[in-house]
């Protein structure tokens, strides 16, 4: 049997297969069933800043609307007890999670402004996560901000987030940067343990009948690997932090390709909500398998293998170029 | 024992004490005691136990007779049982009221008086309904003030217990009912000292049980029923002294004495005046004013009402009493005077106190105000030579002289007493504001505190009155507010429409916000503005809340801003400590909503005071503007003269000759009350417009609208003007014209959500888009004036099965005072649409007869040869009868005109006779030929003598074909009306039902309905409504020759219009159900049909029609009109604070409940799919 253990911020997980952020983790059961089906640890679904704030003001809208106006209707609704806003109910399920399954759990805030919304890393830590995942995602559409302010104010965040927390903090970050290897060191002297390749951005749709820009999910495949494959191999060794790769790991060969490029986890979602959380039991054995097939005793072993300071031409993840890049649909 | 101060109102008062003591409690709601309901239920909801520690079962009824009846059962099966009412809804209890009392049962009957529906309904304050009751065997005990309201329901309960006479505890609706005041609460001890268990086993003991069994309820003869009538004198003769007991033990334990009629006055008053309610509370200080000033007056409040205790009514007349006032709150047309009053008479007659002269009087019916220079109008008449008997007191009787005159500048207040005015726009938050500051200065400080707060009819853009007062000493002051030392207007425009500081008193303070800086608002104020802070010496502030609530995410509420400048100026706290209270009343009131709605307030606090300015007051006036008048000129004089008033909040003054004698009003009155309160309005793009009239199909409220019109017609045209070619075969080389009405546009945007047509390089740009009002206001208010001219489409030369020639028929009814978006509205106004010249429609009491019927203004209109649909309201739950006897009518007089008229032929011409009688009149030129020979038959009548020619002409107009409607909400539909309705429906005649679906009871404030969808939360299913909706439609369809059909017009508007159509065509009853959005499902009523279309993808609302005439050509009479389930039922729910709000308050079982309406989503589905592949072939199905 291979060795399959890893560490990853500082957690031993049995497994370098990570469950990312999806609605999986929205339940305890589903949750208990990646656990079983063999996943090493969870990240929580992401809980967002545009939640925390924009639920409260909605729920108040939407509470006083028509309100004291008209005699026989002073109200429209009655008044509940007591509300679980997101990130309340977002802190008793992670509670419920940990008490529940015996893996890792790691907490997901997903914002970009740093203000009175990250006092929920704090609650994140508090409900007992093993990590916190911050995810920063941005788009930055405003022709007047520059690419510096904007990295300044995410290391920003970044160490603000880090003051409130003890535990171990990852940084989710999207490809789309101008100097990737220099805005991670910064992100790691500003307090993050590691760094997630790459977010997905759904990119919205536009329906040509209706003439509207619609919403569309579409999960990854195997072919989005290649992006944060490359940018893990090159990362690999140049910033003190652990490395997640995310986005189009499917099948074993994909988390193996991720932890020979240097990703100390590997993260699927797609794949998990495709086949269930049962099909982490088909990667993990066919990665087993393939290790045993390939004489390779453990992950430890395998890891870092193929970046780009270990592989014979280092140049050629700088120049690859994209004409193998496909269209998953 | 330490006393507890609460600020709350009688509602809150008087539930807090039936809750404590019920085990069962059986409610429906209905206004002013709806509350009382909503909080029993919101507290067992949140388990709160009564006095034996178990929590009260509370089960929503179907009316009100359903909860006398559920209350009656509860009782005699053991139960301590109440429930809560008023008005109509206790007449429905009526016979249950009556075997309760009959079958000696403890119980008490929780009333906020209001008045019945006669000329017209009220919702407001009077005891005309307690009165309807004073002979059923219930005691009466009357209130009158919140206070009273708490401890009186206690003392009733222990009274009940003791005596076994039932009781009515009433209080006046809304003046106690709804106004807020510092009270002492009765703490759990108190309360159980009160209620003696041995007592309430002894009723335990009564109930039924086939343990012990008895038979209660039996027929009796004409041997014994008298007999056993006369059985229950000794508990009646009992039951006063026992109320006292109660008072006396009551007093022991709380400190306040009451007795069955309370004396306040002069010792030795000559002048007594006796009343009962609230008015009793303003009589009394009154008199104790004047008795300060040496007048020999006094007032008599009565408490017990039945049993009528003479004795205790003669001990509390001072013997020096000559003359006595009686005052009723009440009116009894043709009696011999009012009830109270015949009470007072036959005691003194009885009693043979014949020295005292005796009159009796009217006051405050339907809230009236009744102030202490009222009181004093009714004392000094009694000093005349002559004092008029069966007077009224505050109002202008004009007609037969019954109204005394009494001086309205007469004012007891305590100078001590801080008097403060709130004008506010229905939505702006200023209501809720002044209920925190009342908490804030009633619990923080060692003043009383009271609060009244006056609503506008409207449902949206109305204004708000809020009067409060402070003081050191109790507030015994239950009327408004006339001379305030603090007015604020929440509202700049209000001061273009109203006299804002009538309310000032001089050398008080007026806040105003203002658009408008300190230095350059004086001159944008009206004359009378500034006359008013000028003549007053008024202190005069200024602020931009609006800028302010901006700036700081608050939208349109201008509330804690508001809030922040009244305790900035008025000094009642200092002002540090003010603001720090603000912050902790709002963190108190919103932590449920979350930490960003507390913080945008505290930022809107903390903002405020910079913008706060005092204005340097000039000596002169400047203003070149007046208050405008409320309607224009050219309406009609009793426009002018009669609803002008109403509008310009002087109703009051209207005498009793201006009104109309029975309650009928001229038609299309809204068009006079331009309101103005869009802020932004629809604009027409021609050039994008197809001319499909999606637009003018759901506009609620009637302001757009299209014409088809020839060229020629356009050329005097005001310079903005827009038309295009029109795009209609059947109408060529013509012009089309989209209008917008902008002072009548409510600024809700449906129009834009429904309007298809995209700017093909610009997509966010529609061939109608929103803009603001303001600078659009006067040029198109003259395009509208000229669109209004144009001639109608004449209706014979289209036809009516296409959406796009729908949207030119004139709509009967028109700027309702619905809330903007209204989901309702656009099927009424289809509805006058396509049917309005020849409807009859019943509606039913609820929204639409409130947005139809309320007065000042009427949105049902005629067209220009005067037809137009005749609107009648009868009551809630008969409304289906009420439709169905309009149809017998007109069944029964055609018929009888049909067997008349052949024999007129002789004078009028065989061939007319054979015409009118053979017409064909399913199309509109069918019809409008028929009208032709009724007017031709009329005229060949006029001037023929005898009897037979007269009575033809005048049943003519029954030869014309007749549409008649029954309309009404889904808690008349679904429940109090049910029966009714099922009976109209099996009784095959030729009506047509249209209920407006909004799945709650919307008009008194969202209480659900068995129409409520399962996981839904509404008031009374706090929890969230556990059971699926009731399928009325199905329940219809199984009598196999109802038309029914279910239809959404957000989802499919084509589908609407040919269920109308159809519906209407169909030769016996239809029913309609028609999804209707509604701001009771917590949504963004811009997004109401979205939400419609939603509804229907999800299976959530089927789309079908039932059409039995298909069953005679052997077709399957259902159609399912929408496709299958094609998104998940969470992603239509989700997006209404209805279903939203159990996921955030209840995850597992909004889940729970969410998979259940899956469920129910598809196997409703799967049935109507069976049920519409049923083969049908060759039956024949007629309606018999």
């Amino acid at each position: 049997m291979a060795d399959l253990s890893t560490t990853y911020l500082g957690l031993k997980l049995k497994n370098p297969l990570v469950a990312s952020a999806s609605p999986l983790s929205e339940k305890v059961e589903s949750v208990k069933r990646l656990a079983d089906a063999g996943v090493s640890a969870v990240v929580m679904y992401s809980l967002f800043e545009e939640q925390i704030i924009h639920e409260s003001l909605e729920l108040d809208h939407y509470l006083s609307q028509g309100t004291e106006s008209f005699a026989e209707a002073l109200s429209y609704l009655p008044e509940a007890g007591k509300y679980t806003l997101a990130p309340d109910a977002y802190v008793e399920t992670l509670r419920k999670i940990k008490q529940a399954a015996n893996i890792p759990v790691i907490g997901s805030l997903n914002g970009v402004s740093t203000g009175g919304w990250i006092k929920y890393a704090k609650n994140i830590q508090d409900a007992g996560a093993d990590a916190l995942e911050l995810n920063i995602y941005f788009l930055p559409v405003d022709a007047n901000i520059t690419s510096c302010e904007l990295e300044d104010a995410h290391v920003k965040l970044v160490a603000d987030i880090r003051s409130q927390v003890q535990i171990p903090l990852a940084v989710k970050l999207s490809p789309c940067y101008t100097a990737l290897p220099n805005f991670a060191r910064r992100l790691v002297d500003a307090g993050a343990n590691g760094l997630v390749l790459f977010n997905r951005f759904y990119q919205p749709d536009l329906d040509l009948e209706e003439l509207e820009v619609t919403p569309r999910l579409v999960l990854s495949s195997s072919q989005e690997l290649r992006l944060p494959l490359r940018w893990t191999a090159l990362l690999y060794g140049k910033v003190k932090a652990d490395l997640a790769l995310t986005t189009g790991v499917h099948t074993a060969e994909d988390a193996i390709k991720a932890i020979m490029a240097g990703a100390n986890a590997v993260m699927s979602a797609s794949a998990l909500l495709k086949g269930g959380p049962e099909a982490a039991s088909k990667i993990l054995a066919d990665m087993q398998t393939w290790m045993e097939a390939h004489e390779y005793h453990s992950v430890e072993r395998m890891r870092g293998s193929m970046s780009q300071g270990t592989v014979a031409e280092p140049a050629a993840f700088e120049r690859a170029n994209y004409m193998k890049v496909l269209n998953s649909f | 024992m330490t006393k507890t101060m609460i600020n709350l109102d009688g509602n809150e008062a008087t539930a807090y004490v039936a809750h404590k003591t019920s085990e069962v409690i059986a409610i429906y709601p209905i206004t002013p005691s709806s509350s009382m309901g909503e909080y029993a239920d919101e507290w067992s909801a949140k388990k709160r136990p009564n006095l034996w520690g178990t929590v009260p079962l509370v089960a929503e009824m179907q009316s009100e007779g359903g909860a006398a009846g559920a209350v009656h059962g509860a009782l005699q099966a053991g139960a301590l049982s109440t429930t809560f009412t008023a008005s109509q809804g206790l007449l429905l209890m009526i016979p249950n009221m009556y075997k309760i009392a009959g079958e000696l049962t403890s119980t008490v009957f929780h009333v906020s008086a209001r008045s019945i529906a006669a000329q017209a309904l009220s919702i407001f304050g009077d005891h005309s309904d307690v009165m309807a009751c004073r002979q059923t065997g219930f005691a009466m005990l009357a209130s009158c003030s919140v206070q009273e309201a708490h401890d009186f329901a206690l003392i009733a309960q222990a009274a009940t217990l003791e005596s076994r006479v039932p009781f009515i505890h009433f209080f006046d609706g809304f003046r106690t009912s709804s106004e807020i005041s510092k009270i002492e609460q009765l703490s759990d001890e108190q309360i159980r000292a009160m209620v003696s268990d041995e007592l309430v086993q002894a009723h335990r003991a009564r109930g039924l049980s086939p343990e012990h069994p008895v038979i209660r309820g039996t027929a009796q003869n004409p041997d014994v029923y008298f007999q056993g009538r006369e059985t229950v004198n000794t508990f009646y003769m009992a039951c006063p002294g026992i109320v006292q007991k109660a008072m006396d033990k009551f007093a022991e334990l709380t400190g306040r004495h009451y007795n069955l009629f309370d004396y306040e006055g002069a010792p030795d008053a000559e002048r007594v005046i006796l009343l009962m309610g609230s008015g009793a509370e303003t009589a009394g200080e009154t008199a104790k004013f004047l008795t300060q000033k040496g007048e020999k007056v006094g007032v008599v409040k009565a408490r017990l009402y039945r049993p009528f205790d003479q004795e205790a009514l003669l001990k509390a007349l001072p013997a020096t009493t000559k003359f006595v006032a009686v005052l009723d709150r009440t009116k009894e047309p043709g009696a011999g005077g009012e009830p109270l009053y015949l009470d007072v008479v036959n005691a003194l007659f009885e009693s043979g106190r014949h020295n005292i002269k005796v009159i009796g009087g009217r006051y405050g019916l339907s809230s009236k105000e009744f102030t202490p220079g009222m009181v004093k109008g009714v004392f000094d008449e009694m000093r005349k030579a002559q004092p008029k008997n069966h007077f009224t007191i505050g109002i202008i009787d004009d007609v037969t002289h019954t109204s005394l005159e009494f001086d309205p500048q007469f004012s007891i207040e305590l100078p001590e007493t801080v008097r403060c005015v709130f004008w506010g726009l229905g939505a702006d938050g200023t209501v809720g504001a002044n209920k925190n500051s009342i908490k804030i200065i009633g619990e923080e400080t060692n003043n009383f505190a009271q609060g009244y707060f006056v609503y506008d009819s409207k449902k949206s853009g109305g204004t708000t009155i809020s009067h409060l007062r402070f003081g050191p000493k109790p507030i015994r002051a239950p009327y408004q507010i006339s001379q305030a030392q603090f007015v604020a207007c929440h509202q700049f425009g209000f001061l273009e429409r109203y006299d804002v500081l009538k309310f000032a008193m001089s050398g008080g303070t007026f806040l105003l916000n203002s658009l408008y800086g300190p230095e350059e608002v004086w001159d944008h104020l009206p004359r009378e503005a500034q006359e008013g802070i000028i003549n007053k010496k008024l202190r005069f502030f200024v602020i931009d809340a609006n800028e302010v609530a901006k700036a700081t995410g608050m939208g349109g509420r201008i509330n804690t801003i508001m809030q922040t400048c009244f305790f900035a100026i008025s000094g009642i706290l200092p002002r540090d400590e003010a603001i720090e209270e603000i912050k902790k009343s709002i963190k108190k009131t919103y932590a449920k909503r979350g930490e960003a709605v507390i913080q945008k307030n505290y930022d809107a606090v903390d903002q405020t005071l910079a913008h706060l300015h005092e204005v340097k007051v000039p000596g002169k006036i400047t203003s070149t503007t007046a208050i405008r008048p409320p309607v224009p000129a050219e309406a009609p004089d009793f426009v002018r003269n009669v609803l002008g008033r109403m509008i310009g909040l002087d109703g009051d003054s209207v005498p009793v000759s201006a009104m109309p004698v029975d309650g009928t009003y001229p038609m299309a009155t809204t068009q006079w009350e331009k309101r103005n309160i869009a802020l932004e309005i629809p604009v027409w793009e021609p050039d994008l417009c197809i001319q499909c009239g999606k637009c003018v199909f759901v506009c609620p409220h009637a302001v757009i609208r299209a014409k088809v019109v020839d060229p020629a017609l356009l050329e005097s045209a005001p310079p903005t003007f827009k038309s295009k070619p029109a795009s209609w075969k059947e109408m060529p080389s013509m012009r089309y014209a989209l209008q917008v009405s902008p002072e009548d546009c409510t600024g809700c945007a449906l129009c834009v959500e429904a309007c298809p047509a995209k700017d093909k390089t610009q997509v966010g740009r529609k061939a109608i888009n929103m803009a603001d009002q303001l600078p659009l206001r006067e040029p198109e208010s003259a395009n509208w004036k000229f669109f209004l001219d144009l001639p109608e489409v004449d209706r014979t030369q289209i036809s009516l099965r296409t959406l796009k020639n729908a949207q030119l028929l004139q709509p009967l009814f028109e700027f309702s005072l619905a809330c903007s978006g209204c989901g309702e509205t656009p099927y009424v106004k289809l509805l006058s649409q396509l049917f309005g010249d020849r409807a009859l429609i019943a509606n039913a009491t609820g929204c639409s007869s409130i947005y139809s019927g309320n007065l000042p203004t009427t949105p049902w209109a005629a067209n220009k040869d005067g037809r137009g649909p005749a609107w009648s309201n009868s009551l809630f739950e008969d409304n289906a009868e009420f439709g169905l006897g309009m149809r017998l009518t007109v069944d029964k007089q055609s018929e009888y005109i049909r067997e008349v008229l052949p024999q007129v032929a002789n004078v009028v011409g065989e061939d007319l006779v054979t015409a009118l009688l053979n017409a064909d009149q399913s199309t509109e030129t069918g019809i409008n030929e028929q009208r032709e020979r009724v007017a031709l038959l009329k005229q060949r009548l006029q001037g023929v003598a005898g009897p037979l020619a007269k009575d033809v002409i005048s049943l003519a107009d029954m030869l014309l074909r007749r549409s008649v409607w029954i309309v009404g909400g889904d808690g008349w539909a679904y429940d109090i009306g049910y029966g009714g309705l099922d009976h109209v429906l099996a009784s095959g005649r030729n009506v047509n039902v249209l209920v407006l679906d909004t799945e709650v009871y919307s008009n008194t404030g969202g209480q659900q309905s068995k129409s409520t969808p399962r996981g839904a939360v509404a008031k009374f299913a706090a929890q969230g409504k556990g059971i699926s909706k009731k399928d009325l439609g199905l329940i219809a369809m199984s009598y196999g020759y109802v038309y029914v059909a279910r239809v959404a017009m957000g989802a499919s508007d084509q589908q609407t219009l040919n269920a109308f159509l159809e519906a209407e065509a169909y030769d016996g009853p239809s029913l309609i159900i028609a999804y209707s959005h509604c701001i009771a499902h917590g949504i963004d009523m811009r997004k109401g049909l979205e939400q419609q279309k939603l509804a229907v993808q999800s299976g959530a609302w089927p789309l079908y029609r039932y059409n039995p005439n298909l069953m005679a050509e052997g077709k399957n009479p259902l159609t399912i009109d929408s496709k299958e389930p094609s998104i998940p039922l969470d992603q239509y729910v989700y997006n209404e604070t209805r279903y939203r709000m159990l996921l955030q308050s209840d995850e597992a079982r909004a889940e729970m409940l969410l998979k259940q309406a899956q469920d129910d989503v598809k196997s409703r589905w799967e049935y109507y799919k069976q049920m519409a592949a049923m083969h049908y072939g060759g039956s024949e199905t007629g309606n018999d």
